[in-house]
C-alpha cells in the first residue's frame, strides 16, 4: 500500500501499475487522487472548486497512462511539481508528501481569511478553527522543547 | 501560560486558542500542570505551523470574530533577553530583563485592549497593513514542511533512520524555523534542546533576532 500525506488528509492506497524504475513516480486513479488530495481528475486537468490545472499537452503521453480494464492512472508527483508543489518521498517509495507550494500558500494567506484547521485536544477532542466564528480568537504557539 | 489572560477575556468574546508544536506526549505534563481553561490542542506534525508560516513559539496571531487575521505571526511578548544571560549562572542584566518585562507587559496590554475595542482599536490592522506583514515563505521553505512532515510520520510509524534523514532536509531547507529545528534536535533530560547546539544557532545569528519584537502600538499608561 501507498500512504499519501496532504495537509491534514492520510490517505493508503493500492499500487494502480506497476512504476519499476521509476521511483520519482505516483500513480493514481481518479477516485484515489480525490480521496488523497481533495483535487478532482476531469478531462479538463486536476480540479478543486474553480480552480483546473491541466495536464499539459506535450506531457500527456508521459504522464497518464491508459490500463487495460481499469480506470486511467494519473502521475501525480509530475502534475504536483509542475503546478509549483513540493512531492517528497520516502526511500521505498510507500509513503509519499504531497505538499503546498508557496504561491498557494500566499494566496489562502493573502485572502486574511485564516486558514481553517482542526486538531485533536490531550483528551483526542477535535477542536475546529472555525467553530470559534463569532469569537476573537488569540492563536498562540508553545511547546515544551 | 495563558491561563490569567484566558480567563479575563473570555467574557469579552475572547478565545485563547494555545496551539503546542508539540507530541501530545510532550506536552501533557505541561498541559496537565497549567490547568488551562482555555482550548489546548496538540499538532505534532505542525500542520498550523505549515499553514501561517509559524517558525518559533510562542507567536500568535490574532483573528477576529469573522475569522480574518488582523495580526499575522508575531513574536507573542517573548524577546531577546535571554541572548544577554550569564551561559554558567543564568543570571540576566537587570536592564535587560526590565525591558523584557515591559515588552512583555505591552504585548499583553495591547491583546487585552484589541479584546475591548476590537476592529477600532490600533493594534488590529487594516487589510492593507495586515497583508504587508504577512511572512513571505520561500520555495525551500515550503518543501521543508514537506519533509518535516515526512519525517513526523516515518518516525510516528517505527522508521527513525529516514525520520532523521527528512529532518535533516527539513532545517537545512528551512534554518528559520526553530520550531523545526527545536523539535526534532537533542532534548536533555529536562526535554529542552537548550545545549551547546542551540546556542551555536542562536550565536550564528549574529545581529539577526530570535524574537524580533511584536511590532505593536504600547497602550499608554
Amino acid at each position: 500500500m501507498i500512504t499519501i500525506l496532504h495537509e491534514q488528509r492520510v490517505t493508503t492506497h493500492p499500487p494502480v501499475c506497476h512504476t519499476h524504475g521509476d521511483a520519482g513516480a505516483l500513480w493514481l486513479n481518479a477516485p484515489a487522487i480525490e480521496a488523497a488530495t481533495g483535487w478532482q481528475w476531469k478531462p479538463e486537468g486536476l480540479c478543486h472548486g474553480d480552480v483546473c490545472m491541466p495536464v499539459p499537452p506535450s506531457a500527456r503521453a508521459g504522464w497518464v497512462r491508459e490500463l487495460p480494464g481499469q480506470a486511467p492512472a494519473l502521475n501525480v508527483a509530475e502534475m504536483w511539481r509542475h503546478s509549483g508543489q513540493p512531492v517528497v518521498h520516502d526511500q521505498a517509495g510507500q509513503t509519499w508528501v504531497l505538499g503546498t507550494g508557496t504561491a498557494q500558500r500566499r494566496a489562502a494567506l493573502e485572502t486574511l481569511e485564516a486558514p481553517d484547521f482542526t486538531l485533536p485536544d490531550l483528551a483526542g477532542s477535535a477542536h475546529r478553527l472555525a467553530d470559534y466564528r463569532g469569537r476573537k480568537v488569540f492563536l498562540a504557539t508553545w511547546a515544551s522543547w | 501560560m495563558w491561563q490569567v489572560l484566558a480567563e479575563e477575556l473570555k467574557d469579552l468574546g475572547l478565545t485563547v486558542l494555545a496551539i503546542a508544536l508539540d507530541t501530545a506526549d510532550a506536552a501533557r505534563p505541561w498541559i496537565e500542570a497549567a490547568k488551562p481553561t482555555y482550548p489546548c490542542l496538540i499538532d505534532a506534525d505542525h500542520h498550523v505551523a505549515a499553514l501561517y508560516n509559524l517558525v518559533n513559539v510562542p507567536q500568535a496571531v490574532w483573528i477576529d470574530e469573522a475569522g480574518r487575521t488582523v495580526r499575522p505571526p508575531e513574536s507573542a511578548g517573548s524577546d531577546d533577553a535571554f541572548r544577554a544571560m550569564d551561559r554558567n549562572t543564568g543570571a540576566m542584566p537587570a536592564d535587560v530583563l526590565a525591558q523584557r518585562q515591559w515588552r512583555k507587559t505591552a504585548y499583553l496590554d495591547a491583546v487585552r485592549q484589541w479584546a475591548r475595542d476590537g476592529s477600532a482599536n490600533v493594534n488590529a490592522l487594516d487589510a492593507q497593513e495586515a497583508i504587508t506583514r504577512l511572512p513571505q515563505l520561500s520555495d525551500a521553505e515550503a518543501e521543508a514542511h514537506a519533509w518535516f512532515r515526512l519525517g513526523q510520520h516515518l518516525q510516528a510509524h517505527g522508521n527513525a533512520g529516514e525520520a532523521e534523514a527528512a529532518f535533516s532536509r527539513a532545517t537545512s531547507l528551512h534554518p528559520a524555523s526553530w520550531a523545526m529545528w527545536r523539535q526534532t534536535a537533542a532534548k536533555d533530560a529536562r526535554g529542552l534542546a537548550s545545549g551547546a547546539a542551540f546556542w551555536a544557532r542562536v550565536d550564528a545569528l549574529g545581529d539577526r533576532p530570535y524574537y524580533p519584537p511584536a511590532n505593536i502600538v504600547a497602550p499608554e499608561g
